[in-house]
């Protein structure tokens, strides 16, 4: 008699097949967190190297105050959606902080990132418009999509022409919802942004960026690669996450659009879930001033970027970009990119090991992700264990005696 | 009536790894053997070799080579109306 779970019996073998010989990715624990960069790991205490945590701020004595003062307070949670009992004084102060920072008329909350792609994507494009997405889109883009009654467009990865090709097919670009990212998670190239607003304006599309990995990393304020690009005014939404540089959970979504407010009725994952917990709006709120105003800690970052993209590249690495804060190291044989992470582990260096389907081009990626917390001896010592692993596999070629 | 078949077929071919024989019934999951990743970018591969538009949302409904090549046909003769 069939299983409900037999669909999943391709996934099981393909698991199986990948042959960790200790642990998986999915059975790391962080059994004590030390730092934003260290953790102790199987009793090992462990450089972490994949958290996105990019300006360290998860252990800000100033968030944590904040936070703490809002437990206090606030109570630990608010029991209800934005639309009932849930909108505290605080979620007004952090929406208004996060338009002040974009210098946007309207910014809406939402309680993840995902979240925040699923209310404004699948909401904003309806039965008569189109969603054309970035063919690399994160998940929570995709699923979006599938949640919306449009017509769904793909185009290729980062390629301006490919996008124009397609608004041209369309014909009218009025009801076009153009969406991309500002950083691309897996391998951390950047949207071509300038090149992408011009084709988008030529075609009277509206464009949403998302900035999950770029929010605190880019731009003169932190605002991301739209800011850095000098576009601001030119994008229709910007959306966001906490998760990443804020050092906390929830999304947002900054808009000058004048009738942008009706989203909080017109949103079913904005109004039919629980508002974040009022010690997490308070770490956000601290945070996204932090970001705002001390460019110090995006300097370190990308201090830390420079060194570790440098130092792989010495070591004969083959990278996903050139430097940002995200640096993927691309393992051509699958087998081996399962074993270098486990060694890389055992030896207390955590990275993301991440593949497709998760991964663009069939590409298999030990993904590191850079924090302004980390140390340049830290760094130095990524590259060290990554190098040696490497050349003890045979990954890298043996250095001349 | 247009008929796209015989150049979707000649479009698969470079991406037939298993040798597989591609008739109207083959499926792409199946006998082909392609990821949902590979599925998109061959969508993409005929939108720009027909110059068309073929949405995703269409995909869970396209699994042979026969019904994308009706849904092309389709598309085309919308295109050409």
């Amino acid at each position: 008699m069939a299983d409900l779970f037999d669909k999943f019996d391709p996934m099981i073998r393909a698991r199986e097949a990948l042959g960790f010989e200790d642990s998986s990715p999915i059975d790391v624990v962080m059994e004590k967190v030390i730092s934003p960069t260290e953790a102790v790991i199987k009793g090992k205490r462990t450089i972490l190297a994949g958290t996105n945590n990019y300006l360290g701020l998860t252990m800000d004595p100033r968030c944590i105050q904040a936070a703490h003062e809002a437990l206090d307070a606030w109570g630990t949670g608010t029991t209800g959606s934005r639309v009932l009992n849930g909108t505290y004084t605080g979620h007004k102060a952090l929406e208004a902080a996060i338009a002040r920072l974009y210098g946007a008329g309207h910014c809406m909350v939402f309680s993840t990132g995902f979240l925040a792609n699923m209310a404004t994507i699948g909401t904003i494009a309806g039965k008569d418009d189109v969603i054309i997405i970035d063919a690399d889109s994160h998940a929570s883009i995709y699923d979006a999509c599938k949640m919306s009654d449009a017509t769904i467009v793909r185009f290729k990865h980062n390629d301006p022409d490919d996008l124009d090709k397609r608004l041209r097919r369309l014909g009218n670009g009025s009801n076009v919802l153009i969406v991309i990212e500002g950083l691309y998670s897996m391998l951390g190239d950047k949207a071509p942004m300038k090149e992408l607003v011009e084709v988008k304006n030529r075609h009277g599309a509206s464009l949403m960026v998302d900035e999950a990995h770029s929010l605190g990393v880019f731009g003169e304020t932190g605002c991301g690669v739209v800011q850095e690009a000098g576009v601001m005014d030119d994008v229709e939404f910007v959306v966001g996450t906490f998760s990443k540089s804020v050092g906390t959970i929830g999304g947002y979504c900054v808009s000058n659009h004048p009738k942008f407010e009706i989203l909080r009725l017109a949103a079913r994952p904005y109004m039919f879930t629980a508002s974040l917990p009022p010690s997490v709006v308070a770490s956000a709120l601290k945070a996204v001033e932090i970001l705002g105003s001390e460019p110090q800690h995006r300097e370190k970052l990308w201090r830390n970027a420079r060194q570790l993209h440098e130092g792989l590249t010495r070591a004969g690495f083959n990278l996903g970009a050139t430097p940002s804060p995200v640096v993927a190291v691309k393992i051509d044989d699958r087998d081996m990119a399962v074993r270098l992470w486990e060694q890389l582990l055992n030896n207390g260096v955590y990275v993301n090991l991440a593949m497709p389907p998760a991964t663009p081009q069939g590409l298999n990626l030990l993904r590191c992700s850079l924090s302004a917390a980390h140390t340049e001896e830290q760094v130095r010592t990524i590259v060290d264990t990554f190098e040696r692993l490497a050349r003890s596999n045979s990954v890298l070629s043996k250095p001349a005696a | 009536m247009s008929n796209a078949l015989d150049e979707i077929v000649t479009l698969i071919a470079p991406h037939n790894r298993k040798g597989v024989a591609v008739t109207p019934s083959t499926t792409f999951a199946t006998h082909l053997e392609w990821d949902s990743l590979t599925v998109m970018d061959f969508v993409a591969e005929m939108e720009d070799h027909f110059d068309i538009i073929i949405p995703l949302n269409l995909l869970p409904d396209l699994e042979t080579v026969g019904q994308v090549a009706d849904a092309v046909n389709e598309l085309l003769e919308k295109k050409n109306g």
